[in-house]
């Protein structure tokens, strides 16, 4: 028998009885930057493969979202920042070993291109677009001259961005929940499959969204082998990793964790596309929603349940 | 540069707070925080009990994941003595550092900078003891250069069976608790 009983003084706002400090917008932020990222690599994949045409949503509609969506989540993170002023402090240094610092940089470069990127597609979406100024428009067939370079710029930063999303909190060793290797390409793939619903809501032709929800069911595939995989690196790991992985495997995430991401989020849209794919039921939005639910519901949860395990019990 | 550190005798201490008190009004530190906290951790099975009572606090890591992941450079290890500290003019509130600490020793000020234990370095660079140190009515708290082989610490170390905490999360604390 072991008792561990605190007597005086440890009773801190978000820190105890264990910690709160991050809310809605940390898992809203890595929401966005997962999906962002999937729709940037996919665009820019499809563009170099000479598909701009044929996955039109894809490589020309979905980016011009980006920038919205890329300013929605730094709000968010914005928001989280207990020192709101001192935002520009992430831009006087770059610290290498720090994953916050290689996030912010990637987002102050990710931001920039991507718009570019939305500007580009914006002339072939809306035929009446006109730059206010010329300089404007001569910037513009600089950047289309150039346009090979910033797609592969744009995949080289877009796996960054997804990696990241995970590794913010893979690094975290104190939070033993979090500290797996997995999470950095669970999150990247994860992402990648949620920019797939978002095109596929967004898509007009059934050709597209069926391309689409293709890989998606590779995508989703791609998740259960590494959700199973990092409950087998827990189970094998330190007993501290033990106790981290019953906190889904009957401890309190089990049910969220189960029903919302595996099941809602990556099972039943797995099974609606495969049925779908074989004609067995009429083709629906409804695995597109799914799967961006699940997506949002596993940041949700990591995010709280890396908060509750820690290394003191 | 100097390694400064803590070393603590936990046969002594009897769990008075006194520390706790001392610290709170020598650092301001606001309503609702701590900087440093009293343990009282039972082990065995009864009647065979080992009681250890443990003032505890920033444990002033070696090997400082707070350190690592601030993305501004707030947190830092001090030059001079080995101490982690935080620069309030750098920090963001981005709480990484709390998120990275496995002894949960960081909190968010009110006035929105992170904050802990400082080893009372404002005292200590005058020449005088942290005030958790000074106040203890046990005298069971000493601090001093664990580099130093004659400081009291380190002789400490050397000549009483001794733990720190949580080693195994790879941190290298620099508090020793004497058994
Ligand atoms: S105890 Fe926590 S806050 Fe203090 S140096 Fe170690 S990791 Fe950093
Ligand atoms: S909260 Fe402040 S000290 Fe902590 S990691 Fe962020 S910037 Fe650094």
């Amino acid at each position: 028998m072991q008792e561990l009983t605190i007597t005086s003084g440890r009773h801190m706002h978000h820190i105890d009885p264990h910690l709160t400090i991050w809310g809605w917008e940390i898992p809203v932020y890595l929401f966005l930057g997962g999906l962002v990222a999937g729709i940037l690599f996919f665009s820019a994949v499809y563009f170099l493969r000479g598909k701009s045409d044929e996955m039109r949503t894809t490589v020309r509609v979905a980016p011009l979202f980006v920038p919205f969506l890329l300013a929605t989540g730094l709000f968010a993170l914005f928001l989280d920042l207990e020192y709101k002023i001192h935002l520009f402090r992430f831009y006087t240094v770059i610290r290498l070993q720090s994953p916050m610092s290689w996030g912010s940089w990637t987002l102050g470069i990710i931001f920039p291109l991507s718009t570019l990127w939305a500007l580009m597609h914006a002339e072939s979406v809306f035929p009446n677009w006109r730059y206010p100024y010329k300089w404007m428009e001569q910037a513009m067939n600089f950047v289309k001259k150039y346009a090979k370079i910033l797609a592969w710029l744009l995949i080289y930063y877009a796996a960054i961005l997804g990696i990241y999303t995970g590794i913010l909190l893979s690094a975290f060793n104190a939070r033993p929940i979090w500290n797996t290797a997995i999470l950095g390409p669970l999150f990247l793939v994860s992402g990648f499959s949620t920019a797939l619903a978002f095109n596929m809501i967004l898509s007009k032709t059934k050709e597209e969204r069926h391309k689409l929800g293709k890989i998606d069911l590779m995508a989703i595939g791609t998740e259960l082998f590494l959700i199973i995989h990092m409950f087998m690196g827990f189970l094998a790991s330190t007993e501290i990793h033990v106790e981290a992985a019953q906190l889904f495997l009957g401890g309190p995430y089990t049910a969220p964790f189960w029903i919302f991401v595996v099941g809602v989020g990556l099972l039943i849209p797995a099974l609606i596309e495969v049925l779908d794919g074989m004609h067995k039921v009429k083709s629906t939005l409804v695995p597109a929603f799914l799967v961006l639910f699940g997506g949002l519901m596993l940041r949700f949860i990591i995010v709280d349940a890396g908060q509750f395990s820690s290394w003191i019990f | 540069m100097a390694r400064y550190g803590m070393v603590i005798d936990t046969k002594r201490c009897v769990g008075c707070a006194d520390c706790v008190v001392a610290c709170k009004t020598e650092n301001n530190v606001p309503d609702g925080y701590c900087r440093d906290w009293i343990v009282e951790d039972v082990r065995g099975n009864y009647p065979e009990l080992h009681m250890e009572i443990r003032s505890e606090r920033c444990n002033h890591c070696e090997n400082a994941p707070c350190v690592r992941c601030c993305p501004t450079g707030a947190s830092y290890t001090d030059e001079d003595y080995g101490v982690v500290l935080v620069d309030h003019d750098l920090c963001t509130g981005c709480k990484a550092c709390i998120a990275s600490c496995p002894y949960d020793a960081r909190y968010v000020h009110p006035e929105g900078y992170v904050d802990k234990c400082t080893f009372c370095m404002h005292r200590v660079r005058e020449g005088l003891q942290p005030a958790c140190v000074e106040v203890c009515p046990t005298k069971c708290m000493h601090f001093g250069d664990l580099d130093d082989p004659h400081s009291e610490v380190s002789k400490l170390i050397r000549s009483r069976p001794n733990h720190a905490l949580i080693p195994e999360a790879g941190t290298k604390p620099k508090i020793y608790y004497l058994l």
